[in-house]
């Protein structure tokens, strides 16, 4: 039996015959309510907003940040690291300026100072081995072919290393002055270390790495008499980009300048105390 | 920079929506893109049709609006509208400019059905 109509006999649809269980079912939509029949207003649905041509359901209002998953994850990362009072510095720069020779001197002068020290890489464990040889605690991530740290990564770190509470905790970066500045980790600053061999452009060519950073520090200045580099060009430049920043020069290596950095994280440790 | 994992993040927003919202596929999705967002526009339109392979949003045409850079002046201590990060400030041409504005990528809405 045709379930349009109920007749018996065979429907025919441009020209073919329609068998009964073959005639598409036809409803209806929901009648309007009283009020709606009298008041069509549209730009209240669903997606709040009316397009012509388009139904309301058809177009969703959706204002969502593409980042916005790593940044809850972030806010995680950060109720936990707050919580537990520990002080989280998330240091980024390219390759090879130096970061983990100043978190090992770092390390060796903080003496027995409690802290864990999270270091990403695309491949090898070999900065968390550095770590670890001055006895402090380290966890490897290695990103594979990823360019950045994201709050995933840090929370699952996090969950393994179990930081003590009021200490610090150091994130090291994938070495990369430009997709790390958008993923926020949940940490309280982050610190900018630029070697002065990189050239004192490198705040122009990069500036949301600059404008992100709270601290620059201008490492290996022991070798700025052999690069002819302008440690005031740099400085300068590093103000252009972000006004606010706070700098401190430094050799890692040797050990200078090395007090004004300690203190700067001391005191701010204190200041990240409930 | 990492427009890939930009692009997987738009994926999974489709997905939520999807599954919210109860529809089947994506015809068109518009982002807006801050002018300091670093977003790479060509990169991120390669991205997508790979990325989106599978989802509801496969085959779905990506539109990319622009918002302005903003940034407040240390000179003058106005914001104003910038369109480089290098940008001086076009009222006093001071050259110390901190951004306020114009990092945004966020998914504004999408066509569905």
């Amino acid at each position: 039996m045709c379930t349009v109509c109920g007749c018996a006999t065979k429907a025919k649809l441009d020209g073919r015959v329609m068998r009964a269980e073959t005639v598409p079912d036809f409803t209806f939509p929901p009648v309007s309510t009283k009020a709606q029949q009298d008041h069509h207003h549209y730009g209240l649905g669903a997606a709040g907003v009316s397009v012509p041509g388009l139904s309301q359901q058809r177009l969703i209002q959706v204002e969502t940040s593409i980042l916005s998953k790593n940044d809850a994850l972030a806010a995680g990362n950060r109720r936990l690291l707050g919580a537990l009072g520990v002080l989280a510095l998330n240091l980024v720069s390219s390759p090879g300026s130096g970061k983990t020779t100043l978190l090992c001197k770092t390390i060796e002068m903080l003496g027995s100072a409690p802290l864990a020290v999270i270091e990403g890489d695309q491949q090898t464990s070999a900065d968390a081995d550095r770590i670890r040889a001055t006895g402090a605690r380290a966890l490897q991530i290695n990103t594979g072919k990823g360019c950045h740290l994201d709050a995933q990564m840090v929370g699952r770190a996090l969950a393994d290393l179990r930081p003590q509470p009021g200490s610090l905790l150091f994130i090291e970066n994938v070495g990369n002055l430009v997709c790390p500045a958008g993923f926020d980790l949940g940490e309280d600053a982050k610190v900018a270390v630029l070697s002065v061999t990189a050239g004192e452009e490198k705040p122009l060519k990069y500036p949301d790495m600059f404008t992100a950073a709270r601290l620059a520090i201008l490492n290996k200045v022991d070798l700025a008499p052999y690069c002819g580099v302008d440690l005031a060009a740099y400085e300068a430049n590093l103000r252009r980009i972000n006004p606010a920043i706070e700098i401190i020069r430094l050799s890692a290596r040797t050990g200078d300048g090395m007090e004004p950095w300690l203190a700067w994280l001391r005191h701010a440790l204190q200041e990240k105390q409930p | 920079m990492h427009e890939l994992s930009l692009a997987e993040g738009i994926r999974s927003i489709v997905e939520d929506q999807a599954r919210t919202h109860g529809f089947s596929r994506v015809t068109r999705l518009r982002l807006e893109i801050g002018r300091f967002a670093g977003v790479e526009k060509p990169a991120l339109a390669f991205a997508w049709d790979v990325v989106m392979k599978g989802s509801p949003a496969e085959g779905a045409e990506l539109e990319m609006c622009d918002l302005p850079g903003l940034a407040l002046c240390y000179g003058c201590m106005k914001t104003v509208e910038i369109d480089s990060r290098l940008s001086p400030c076009p009222l006093c041409g001071g050259g110390k400019l901190i951004p306020q504005g114009g990092d945004e990528m966020r998914v504004k809405d999408m066509e569905v059905v």
